[in-house]
């Protein structure tokens, strides 16, 4: 009797100590639980957090990188129960480019908005060096277009469409070797920026056996070259057990088909060959299922988080520490964010003030030459002016002078002629007609 | 693996499916990880002392939590000046853990000059905003920044049956664009229903007349749906309570109430008093939009205006290092 009320005793009081401990875990020191005498009612909160969510709408963007021709098309096609457009790419892309799509999906009252984004052209150059360089620019891309909402002073986070990637799911062609070296080496590229889901593409073309020793080294390989892929997190009782034996399975070996096939009396997702039938959904066929389990049912919202928390926080803080920006312990100085603000608006205003300055200064100037300019034009016309008026005014004297002289000729004509017409009238009086006969004749 | 879903779900808008693909079960995920952390909900009450306050409080959360029962004597001196004094305990429901804060304001309208008794109050909402924003600016940040901002202002509202005081304006006149603020009518037992009813309607014209806006505001509904849930709610406020923590019997049953020579006022009887009313509003279907709208609208409106002011800065000193390579 005595032991059963110790006992009781020391599991109560283990049971003090663990729930304190659990309490301590997540809300500090210091804070005290206290029993409730009746229902309250707040238990309702995360239904009114989630209704607020599938109001808002749900996010979830996936990149898929991968060499031209291994299925990315179909799986997401297949994943998503869904035919997404696009046409398949060709293999004579000069580079790597990232094309994404976005789609709207719904689901009982779930309204998700879908964004593929895939690689086009990836592993199609000769020369491949710079293949990883344009997906790890598209991420950061989206990173920093979040980066620069969150640091807008007017800002709706509530509202923003996330384009992060959550989910980057690799597709290693189904060589049955060992990775490519352009696949470790992209890899290596992602891991700190995106949650990699490596995946075995196509691997209806693997054997079984061939199949478990390629996972197999392909694991390996990712430890050795230290290339950090998503683990499927184990923190949380009720799923901790599904995710760690996925965890053991990946990378998952997919096939992916939108063609219907009817086997027994149903019609199922399969790819049809003379010598059998891959069935997607069949889980000794591939990994299909585990993978759409894992990335949709189970882990959708923690790969959201991984990204927000894990992935772009470090971009943060290595992108702000790029900048410039330090922090400081909390009793020195508040907001070096604010400050350093501060001083780059003054610094851009003054660099605004001494254009402006600039620009002005070369507008004086221009107008004072061409005010020059129109001057000497203005000189030069009433030059001009001036000699063209000499001129006319000379020509006008000599044109007056020979007027003059002619008119002189004229008069002088006319004595003559008058005088000459006395001396006719004279001599008729005098001499007779007999002169005027003879002047006649002469005349004639 | 095995589900219970079945068979095909038809869907409208985007893309046709062809079958179930488990979107949905994110509702599912994301509710588990709520549960998992846990949340921060932190409540102020303003008002003269004698208004029962902690025991509403106590009443509306069904246990111990206001300053009053943590450890302080219950004829405590009134303070000189305004106090902010909060008290912080874990409660448990359902497996949803919950850190409640309550803010009390000793000193509140109690002195005889009462002039700019709310700006200690003022202050305090302020320094939580900065708490927050100096956590969210840090280059490398806490996972879960704590929340210590004030998410609900009760304001208790003395039954005078006349009107609201100036006092009583001018707080909520301040106020009310920092912080959610709820009117309460405390003590209404000692109100008829008809001078309870007349009495809320005047109340709810002074506050129309002079502007201010309580909680929930009319800008910040987000569908129809909303507005007519919120508009319905706006029309009872400000709710006339009752708080007690004793328990008595009625009709067999054990309730909470006051017992008087002249009957027993049943707290959570809808009859009596609007106490399930507002516990039903505050905790069972607004205490998320609550904390979001203090997250998105007072936070957001405190960080625009410290980025954009110069005057709160800290001078730099001449020997600074703090000049970065810009």
């Amino acid at each position: 009797m005595l032991s059963h009320i110790i006992a009781g005793c020391l599991r109560f009081s283990w049971w003090r100590a663990f729930a304190s401990g659990i309490q301590r875990k997540f809300f500090g020191e210091g804070v005290r639980a206290v029993p409730l005498a009746g229902h309250v009612g707040f238990d309702s909160m995360p239904d009114q957090l989630v209704n607020k969510s599938v109001n808002r709408g749900f996010c979830f963007n996936i990149l898929c990188v991968g060499e031209t021709g291994l299925g990315k098309s179909t799986l997401m096609d297949t994943l998503f129960n869904t035919k997404f457009e696009g046409e398949p790419t060709q293999h004579n892309q000069p580079g790597v480019t990232l094309k994404s799509n976005t789609y709207e999906l719904q689901e009982s009252n779930v309204r998700l908005k879908l964004t593929v984004v895939n690689t086009v052209g990836f592993g199609d150059q000769i020369n491949k060096e710079d293949s990883y360089k344009s997906i790890v620019e598209f991420i950061d891309t989206q990173f920093e277009a979040y980066l620069q909402e969150e640091l807008k002073i007017k800002r709706t986070l509530h509202s923003y469409h996330d384009t992060r990637i959550h989910a980057c799911l690799y597709f290693i062609a189904p060589t049955g070797h060992s990775l490519k070296s352009l696949d470790l080496v992209t890899m290596k590229k992602l891991d700190s920026k995106v949650n990699i889901v490596p995946i075995v593409a196509k691997s209806d073309a693997i054997s079984k056996s061939e199949l478990a020793k390629f996972k197999i080294k392909i694991t390996s390989e990712l430890v050795s070259n230290g290339v950090q892929i998503y683990q499927f997190p184990t923190d949380d009782e009720s799923v901790a057990e599904i995710n760690s034996t996925m965890n053991s399975h990946l990378p998952f070996a997919v096939v992916g088909s939108t063609e219907e096939v009817k086997i027994g009396n149903k019609m199922v997702k399969a790819r049809q060959y003379p010598w059998g039938t891959v069935q997607v959904e069949n889980e000794n066929h591939c990994d299909f299922v585990k993978l759409r389990e894992m990335l949709i049912r189970v882990n959708m919202e923690d790969l959201r988080e991984q990204t927000h928390t894990r992935h772009y926080e470090l971009y943060r803080r290595c992108k702000l520490e790029e900048m410039g920006f330090k922090d400081t312990d909390p009793d020195s100085k508040p907001f070096s964010l604010q400050e350093t603000y501060e001083a780059k608006r003054n610094e851009f205003m003054g660099e605004l003030q001494k254009k402006e300055e600039e620009m002005r200064q070369m507008f004086v100037q221009r107008v004072k030459e061409k005010e020059a300019e129109l001057k000497e034009a203005e000189k030069e016309l009433h030059e001009k002016f001036d000699r063209l008026k000499k001129l006319h005014q000379d020509e006008k004297k000599k044109l007056e002078e020979k007027k003059k002289s002619l008119d002189d000729e004229v008069n002088m004509f006319k004595q003559k002629k008058t005088a000459a017409e006395l001396l006719l009238n004279q001599a008729q009086q005098a001499g007779g007609s007999t002169t005027l006969k003879r002047d006649k004749e002469r005349k004639k | 693996i095995s589900h219970g879903h079945g068979g095909s779900h038809s869907s409208s808008g985007g893309s046709t499916l062809l079958g179930y693909i488990g979107i949905d079960t994110i509702i599912e995920q994301m509710r588990k990880k709520t549960m998992k952390t846990g949340f921060d909900f932190n409540i102020m009450v303003v008002g003269p002392s004698g208004l029962g306050k902690s025991t509403l409080v106590n009443t509306l959360f069904k246990s111990q939590v206001s300053r009053k029962s943590a450890g302080w004597a219950r004829d405590e001196k009134i303070p000189k000046t305004v106090e902010i004094k909060s008290v912080s305990h874990v409660i448990e429901e359902g497996g949803v853990k919950m850190k409640l804060t309550i803010v009390d304001t000793p000193g509140f309208g109690d002195q005889i000059n009462n002039d700019n008794c709310w700006e200690p109050i003022s202050k305090y909402i302020n320094e939580q905003f900065e708490k927050f924003l100096k956590e969210e600016v840090n280059i490398t940040r806490k996972k879960r920044i704590p929340d210590t901002r004030v998410h609900c202002c009760l304001y208790f509202i003395p039954p005078t049956g006349h009107c609201l005081r100036q006092l009583d304006v001018e707080f909520m006149r301040r106020l009310s664009h920092s912080v959610n603020i709820i009117p309460v009518i405390a003590k209404s037992d000692t109100m008829t229903i008809e001078e309870r009813q007349e009495f809320k309607q005047r109340v709810r014209k002074e506050l129309e007349n002079n502007g201010i806006e309580f909680y929930p505001q009319k800008e910040f509904d987000d569908d129809m749906e909303d507005k007519s849930d919120n508009d319905k709610i706006r029309e009872t406020m400000p709710f006339a309570v009752v708080g007690s923590d004793k328990e008595h019997q009625v009709n067999g049953k054990r309730v909470l109430g006051r017992k008087t020579a002249w009957g027993i006022i049943e707290v959570e009887n809808p009859n009596h008093c609007e106490f399930a009313q507002l516990r039903d509003f505050l905790i069972r279907s607004h205490l998320q939009d609550l904390k979001e709208v203090t997250h998105n609208i007072h936070y957001e409106t405190y960080r625009a205006k410290r980025l954009n002011d110069n005057g709160g800065l800290h001078p730099i000193s001449s020997n600074d290092t703090q000049e970065s390579n810009l």
